[in-house]
């Protein structure tokens, strides 16, 4: 898998090494998943239905009445698992510094009841997500502070001491109540369309772009990369360590506080108990998507389709009814195959020149 | 600090003033722990009741085995978060099995656990080891296998109390002078992985292996394999464990310590174990699960609101593990101005 | 290179547009908490049973974990699959509500048992027992047990649970009439449904209040925690326990007098009940409203009512008594 770190600016282009990355792997991956959806049920994307009403007719209208409406639905399902999806991006930029924040469920469900709390205290909605922003923001950038001063901690500790915290502020706040009865219009962040396009869909692609540029196309970027690379080194170069991680992890409390809106959206009400376990999830779909937690490696790319690669193969399996505990197996065997894959090949290739020393 | 050797204070070539420091280290947990509990008592005083020092123990017993093992995980760099479901598959499998067999003698039962666990764990570590994922990656993926395998070989049901043998729920009843089983199991284990860690060559390599891998695969050492050990001892002390949980609650169920590993691998931070490998100490970690099983004893009696628990409990997580580093710091900063002199 | 994946491509799509047909047959789903529950196991065998005898096919499904999102993903699959009903045991009350709304809208009937979402979001609750009743009867059997006085204690699921923060609400109603003047409720203690965070609860209640006669458990998990913790004290006869509890469970505890009686009713017929409200439901031969009554097979003519949320319910009868007399036969039952 050749990283984004090494410098090909001037190699020419390679069409096998080209194809022969992660992210078209996963591709591959996702497309499959959708023939198998559509092989496993029947009402996946309502296609049975969809052909049934356009059976009269002739092929070129048939393709064009089937075509749209299939893809409209297809936008549909990402409803169901884009809410928490907003974090992989950040989490991406922390996973390649080589680091980790496992707080951000926590993150997710104090926003979410701040921003219950103070809309029931008369603030407008508008400005309650605002609060939600805000708060994932602090909680992040306290998450930073403490890492930065504290250079030694490791993040993952930190992290797990902020996550019980952040998670019993919430309690405190709230204890065993719901705050709910938000305005009608704001169920539609999530459950809205702007035209045919689901708000959330239009939100992740707009994300995922930002998110992309920052990381590929600015100096910010880079210096990400490098840290992951060699903190020390990149340090004695003049990268902004401290600046850099306070700034992802901010980043990271942030997109928390945006999950949080869509998520209270999709519920209509929210309790200190909400996104219990999102961390793993998030930290599932950076690492499918090629990230590696040693640092310096990894793409927005294939974040985005590791998030639609398992997003579907759930949904899929849920429209064939597969109960929680065969699909708890298929998605943790899926990470570590996932994972495994790359490694193969030096693998076999380092067993294969120790049984034929000759040969080399 | 001098490079490359663990700085223990009871390797006789250390110098006494690391010994000191390193002893200060723990001494500081101590004094902690002492706070916390006169604190407890002066609210409760039922506090240092024997029959309370005695459940204090024996709900920190399983606690404890379980962050040696995780102890010497974080020592090569890795983490495992499948104790948790290894624990319950491996309950689950030996409660299912005393209940179908009932004369199966309870050391039977214990070392089935036992082996189920070494199967897993040993799974976990063929991913890390051999097969180069990461350790968090291959513990994660395994978590999520391991938990769906026990509720699949349960049938979604659970084993309760009348389905158990008196002789498999006696392991957790049975006393010796009064005091129970389990205290002494967890004396047994610590005395034991203080003799491995410190005194035989396999606990040194571990140790080696952490600390700089490149240069302890060139000094000979099979990487490799210490990696895949560690997780193996991990799995199979989650399995011994699963038994010890299966027996002491008198119920297997499918959701049977979900979430526990967060409170394990807390113990050893709290108990010193430098999570970028290398470092820890069995006397670290022990004190590290006991702060936590006083905790988990103590809110409750202090009549705490519960909606405040969790804030204090990662409160004092935080507070202990920046202080920590703080007189870390302290001593760094200290040692330097010594060889200044 | 391009080309041929191209090529791939389209194959792969035009398997798609051409994969099987749907089956006709009216489908019913059912959805517990989470999964591996014995309780939420046996309620979902009733509401199969339920739905098989009248014809029709049921799906049965369950999130890993109790919590309200999974239930959410779980009913967005349901609706794709145009099941005619979805019967729930709601993990929180009010966030399935923007989620069974599009169910409805779909003409998907909702109904709840067990644990209730609000009224807004189902067309009727099928209620194992009135909550007032449910709360008030456990604080009797703790006062019996306790002989007229003495400190109770009362050991919950979790804080956000909704099922027993009503049913403890009520037997803090009950506890003010001027009968239980010398019973005290001292704490609320919460377990979390944990067996290890239970047992460590109730040995701190057994240490902090030295007058503790009783303990109420309105939990299964809670129960027999609770139940093995005063069994190893040996504190039977000396604090007693009662509350909600599966009988397998705790046939141990009722046989050796640390719970002389506990009360629960029958997750099968409970599922049973929700399983023929459903298909009356969807083929209209009940209305969800008061007064309209159907035939639910082996348990006979059942009636909706109003409910107190301002919904509307279907009773299925009293919390059942369980103690050494008949533990025996209920053990190997659920």
């Amino acid at each position: 898998m050749p990283g984004p770190h090494e410098i090909a600016a001037d190699r020419p282009f390679a069409w096998k090494a080209f194809f022969f990355q992660w992210e078209w792997i996963l591709l591959l991956v996702f497309l499959a998943i959708q023939v198998m959806n559509f092989h496993l049920s029947p009402y996946y994307l309502d296609l049975a239905h969809l052909r049934e009403e356009a059976a009269d007719l002739a092929w070129w209208p048939w393709l064009t009445s089937l075509i749209p409406a299939v893809l409209a639905n297809w936008a549909d399902v990402t409803i169901s698992f884009l809410d928490k999806s907003f974090i992989v991006f950040p989490m991406a930029f922390i996973i390649i510094m080589a680091e980790i924040d496992i707080s951000v469920g926590s993150t997710v469900a104090l926003s979410a009841v701040l921003m219950g709390l103070s809309y029931k205290a008369g603030l407008s909605m508008p400005l309650a997500m605002v609060v939600a922003l805000a708060v994932g923001s602090v909680c992040g950038f306290i998450n930073g502070l403490i890492l930065v001063k504290y250079r030694e901690l490791a993040p993952m500790i930190v992290t797990l001491a902020t996550m019980i915290i952040y998670r019993g502020i919430a309690l405190i706040l709230l204890e065993d109540q719901a705050v709910g009865k938000f305005p009608a219009w704001f169920q539609n962040i999530c459950w809205g369309y702007l035209g045919p396009v689901p708000i959330m869909l239009l939100a992740f692609c707009v994300t995922a772009l930002v998110f992309g540029i920052i990381l590929h196309r600015t100096t910010f970027g880079r210096q990400v990369y490098a840290i992951g690379s060699n903190p020390v080194a990149s340090l004695f170069s003049g990268v902004p360590v401290a600046r850099i991680r306070v700034t992802a992890y901010t980043l990271a409390g942030l997109m928390s506080g945006v999950t949080a809106i869509f998520l209270t959206s999709r519920m209509g009400s929210t309790r200190p108990n909400v996104a219990t376990g999102y961390e793993l999830d998030v930290i599932a779909m950076v690492v499918l998507g090629g990230v590696s937690t040693a640092g310096g490696r990894g793409r927005i790319i294939g974040t985005v389709i590791s998030v639609f690669t398992i997003g579907f193969l759930r949904y899929g399996l849920g429209l064939r009814n597969i109960s929680a505990e065969y699909l708890l197996i298929i998605i943790g065997l899926l990470l570590i195959f996932a994972v495994m894959l790359p490694n193969l090949r030096p693998l076999y290739t380092s067993w294969y020149s120790a049984r034929h020393p000759r040969r080399q | 600090m001098p490079q490359g050797t663990e700085k223990n204070p009871l390797d006789k070539e250390s110098s006494s003033f690391l010994a000191k420091v390193s002893r200060f280290r723990e001494t500081g947990l101590f004094l902690f722990i002492l706070v916390v509990m006169l604190l407890t008592h002066l609210k409760n005083p039922n506090f240092f009741s024997l029959e309370n020092l005695d459940d204090l123990l024996t709900n920190t017993a399983i606690l404890s085995i379980l962050a040696l093992g995780m102890m010497l995980v974080i020592i090569t760099r890795g983490i495992d978060l499948s104790l948790g479901s290894t624990l319950a598959l491996s309950g689950m499998i030996t409660a299912l099995t005393v209940s179908s067999y009932p004369t199966l003698h309870p050391l039977l039962a214990i070392a089935l656990g036992t082996l189920i666990g070494i199967v897993c764990g040993s799974l976990v570590g063929l991913g890390v080891a051999v097969f180069g994922v990461l350790p968090i990656i291959a513990s994660l993926g395994m978590m999520y296998v391991y938990r769906g395998l026990t509720y699949i070989v349960s049938g979604r049901r659970w084993v309760n109390a009348s389905q158990m043998p008196e002789s498999f729920k006696a392991i957790a009843t049975t006393r010796l002078f009064d005091i129970r089983l389990y205290i002494f199991i967890a004396i047994v284990f610590y005395l034991a992985f203080y003799y491995f860690t410190n005194y035989t060559r396999t606990g040194r390599r571990i140790y080696a292996v952490g600390s700089n891998p490149d240069s302890a695969a060139i000094t000979g050492i099979k990487t490799w394999r210490f990696i895949w050990l560690v997780y193996a001892i991990m799995g199979g002390l989650s399995g011994f464990c699963g038994v010890l949980w299966v027996s002491k609650f008198a119920s297997a169920q499918g959701d049977t310590a979900s979430g526990y590993e967060m409170n394990v691998i807390a113990a050893c931070v709290l108990g010193g174990v430098n999570i970028m490998g290398g470092s820890g100490r069995v006397g670290g970690v022990l004190l590290g699960a006991v702060l936590l099983g006083t905790l988990n004893n103590a809110l409750p009696m202090v009549n705490m609101s519960v909606f405040w628990q969790n804030a204090i409990q990662g409160s004092i997580i935080l507070v202990a593990i920046l202080v920590n580093a703080q007189v870390k710091r302290n001593v760094d900063r200290g040692n330097l101005l010594r060889r200044h002199i | 290179m391009l080309k041929r994946i191209g090529i791939v491509i389209t194959i792969l799509l035009a398997t798609c547009l051409l994969a099987s047909q749907a089956g006709e047959q009216k489908r019913f789903a059912f959805i517990f908490k989470s999964t591996g529950n014995p309780f939420g196991e046996k309620l979902m065998e009733g509401f199969k049973t339920a739905v098989e005898e009248q014809g029709h096919t049921a799906i049965l499904r369950a999130p890993d974990l109790p919590t309200a999102e999974g239930q959410i993903s779980i009913i967005e699959e349901l609706i794709a699959q145009r099941v005619a009903g979805i019967g729930i045991s709601a993990n929180d009350p009010d966030a399935l509500q923007p989620v069974l709304e599009r169910a409805r809208r779909a003409g998907i009937k909702i109904v709840t048992a067990d644990s209730a979402t609000n009224a807004e979001s189902r067309d009727v609750h099928i209620n194992q027992a009135d909550p007032e009743l449910i709360g008030r009867v456990q604080v009797q059997a703790a006062f019996d047990m306790a002989g007229g006085k003495g400190d109770i204690a009362v050991l919950s699921a979790t804080s956000q649970a909704t099922n027993q923060n009503i049913w403890i609400n009520w037997m803090q109603e009950e506890l003010k009439l001027p009968k239980y003047s010398n019973t005290k409720l001292v704490k609320v203690a919460y377990g979390d449904d944990l067996r290890d965070k239970s047992t460590s609860e109730t040995e701190a209640l057994l240490q902090t209040f030295p007058n503790l006669k009783a303990i109420i458990a309105p939990t299964t998990v809670g129960i027999a925690a609770a139940g093995k913790v005063l069994s190893d004290k040996n504190l039977a006869g000396k604090v007693f326990l009662t509350g909600l509890g599966l009988p397998s469970e705790m046939a141990e505890y009722i046989n050796n007098d640390v719970c002389p009686w506990m009360y629960l009713w029958n997750p099968i017929d409970l599922g049973y009940l929700a399983g023929y409200a459903s298909v009356a439901l969807a083929d209209n031969s009940l209305k969800a409203t008061p007064g309209s009554s159907f035939s639910a097979g082996h348990l006979s003519k059942k009636e909706v009512i109003n409910a107190s949320d301002g919904g509307t319910e279907i009773m299925l009868g009293a919390p059942f008594k369980f103690d050494k007399a008949n533990i025996n036969e209920w053990k190997t039952v659920y």
